[in-house]
């Protein structure tokens, strides 16, 4: 079976409103070291879906149906604390905001050595030099170890909350949004960084983004979220090359070309309710 | 000067102290600005271009005089900004409006829209309250929202509606340059284009000037005339958008323009 995740029938809505779908029957399935971006706009429910297989929704959301088969196995059959040793050791997290994901008060290779001690047991010198030859990895100087966040630049930070999430050599890398409070020479290093991750640890990624720009550089394969439900997935040639909803085809549309040539067009909502009913 | 200049800044040089050592007492010395000259012909757009930390954002703060200069001279239609008296530089100030990068920090969210929207033209005492209340609702018309917003709250808004929210309050007092700090940086790609459209439109319709900053040359490409591109504190290369992005003269521009390359599809 070459399948690291497969996400069956999942649904998602609020525990007061259980009616009001806002992951609406969702699968899709990720092969071992590839890519699966999962794109769409804000509300769409494609971080929902990333916090659903994680056994992340906030307090007030229910999973209401849905498998999610991870290496074979059913997470949402998981207890918490079984969930609590696959996330972190088998599936990796990054998130949008690293300002907000780091403690300010406490230096990057201490927080970096958490989940290595929490997971694999490591202390001392051990942990001390595979923390130093995760920030290497990173591109950080490994004498960083003792700095804090607010000493290292926006894009310093994003590395080391990769080091944190791969540290414990992950089956899988969850990233929502980890480029788009960066610069854009920044974001694409970023990007080159994480296929080059996934490439050498033959870590599956589900990348989770609003801009099909970032899509067309790393994708494998695509799935385009719109108001809770997928409109289209399939090999990120196909989508991007031909797109068969009008969805996907507005939201390329919308996307900033540096050649120019092609004019800006936000989509138009009301048309494409027209097209939906 | 030629007349046609509605903003011409001359060899702007602004130097900060920063603090340095794991408890700041050490510091050293940063170049924010080091001798910047450029010029806004009336009704067009300069795009300043760089990355975080090279001086974009000191540039437009240095512009309208929110922080004093080292050196240099900033004249707007003409007149020295610095040597004008507080009220002075306060009416002049009604003519330059900015918009921010950030839609959820830059609004008070203590404060209904309506009230957000109209503070400006009480500030400069403009018109009586039925008058004001008459030009912030078709300011918010014209950005696409409606009257019965003007008694909500910020967090009541999407991001992009929020954007909307500051563009009418820097637009109702009728500016003749708006300095526009990252404004599309925080928005989702679907909301961007809405918001630069809008943009566009409204220079157009209102004859305005705008100073467009942003690290992401992609959105440059769609609004601006002029192109000048920051690092290090220094405008490196500039001239007509067209020839920036044909024919860049200087490898970092060349550099930023082949980060944006990658991502054609």
């Amino acid at each position: 079976m070459n399948e690291l995740l497969r996400v069956e029938g999942l649904r998602v809505a609020p525990a007061s409103d259980p009616r009001r779908l806002l992951v609406n029957d969702v699968s899709f399935t990720l092969a071992p070291g590839r890519t699966t971006c999962i794109v769409g706009e804000s509300g769409s429910g494609k971080s929902l879906t990333a916090l659903a297989v994680m056994d992340l929704l906030p307090p007030a959301l229910r999973r209401l149906s849905g498998r999610v088969l991870f290496q074979g196995s059913d997470l949402t059959a998981y207890s918490p604390a079984q969930m609590q040793d696959v996330r972190g050791k088998r599936i990796g997290m990054i998130f949008q905001e690293p300002m907000t994901s780091l403690n300010p008060v406490l230096n990057v290779g201490y927080q970096i050595g958490e989940s290595l001690t929490a997971h694999l047991g490591l202390r001392g010198k051990a942990l001390k030099v595979r923390v130093a030859a995760l920030l290497e990895q990173m591109g950080i100087p490994a004498e960083r170890a003792t700095s804090y966040p607010d000493e290292l630049s926006g894009g310093q930070r994003q590395r080391v909350m990769i080091a944190m999430s791969i540290a414990c050599d992950p089956a899988m890398l969850i990233a929502d949004e980890p480029t788009t409070a960066l610069d854009v020479t920044v974001q694409a290093q970023i990007l080159a960084l994480l296929d080059e991750l996934r490439r050498r640890m033959r870590m599956g990624m589900l990348f989770i983004t609003h801009d099909f720009g970032v899509v067309a550089d790393i994708a494998d394969d695509v799935v385009v979220m719109f108001r809770g439900q997928i409109v289209e997935s399939g090999p990120a040639d196909e989508v991007l090359g031909q797109p068969r909803h009008p969805y996907t085809r507005a939201l390329l549309d919308c996307v900033p070309d540096a050649g120019g040539e092609k004019p800006l067009k936000p989509i138009d909502y009301a048309w494409l309710n027209e097209a939906a009913s | 000067m030629n007349g046609d200049i509605i903003l011409g800044a001359r060899g702007l040089s602004k130097a900060y102290r920063q603090r340095s050592g794991r408890f700041g007492f050490g510091s050293s010395l940063v170049k924010a600005l080091d001798d910047v000259s450029l010029e806004i012909a009336r009704g067009t757009t300069l795009a300043v271009v760089g990355e975080s930390g090279s001086g974009k954002s000191t540039l437009a703060r240095c512009l309208l005089q929110l922080q004093p200069l080292d050196a240099g001279q900033v004249l707007f239609e003409g007149v020295d900004l610095a040597a004008l008296d507080g009220a002075r530089l306060r009416a002049a100030r009604r003519h330059i409006q900015m918009v921010f990068q950030d839609p959820f920090a830059s609004l008070n969210p203590r404060m209904k829209v309506g009230d957000i929207v109209g503070e400006g033209l009480l500030i400069h005492g403009m018109g009586d309250a039925e008058e004001r209340r008459d030009r912030v609702l078709r300011m918010l018309r014209r950005v696409g929202l409606g009257a019965a917003d003007m008694q909500k709250y910020p967090h009541e808004f999407s991001g992009g509606q929020r954007q909307r929210i500051g563009i009418a309050r820097a637009l109702v007092l009728e500016p003749r340059l708006v300095v526009c700090d990252e404004p599309v940086s925080a928005l989702d790609v679907s909301i961007q284009a809405q918001i630069l459209l809008l943009l566009k439109e409204l220079q157009q319709e209102m004859g305005l000037s705008y100073l467009f900053i942003s690290h992401d040359l992609r959105v440059v490409r769609h609004i601006a005339d002029t192109v000048a591109v920051m690092y290090g504190g220094r405008v490196v290369e500039q001239g007509a958008a067209e020839r920036i992005y044909l024919d860049p003269q200087q490898e970092y521009t060349r550099n930023l323009l082949n980060a944006i390359h990658r991502r054609e599809h």
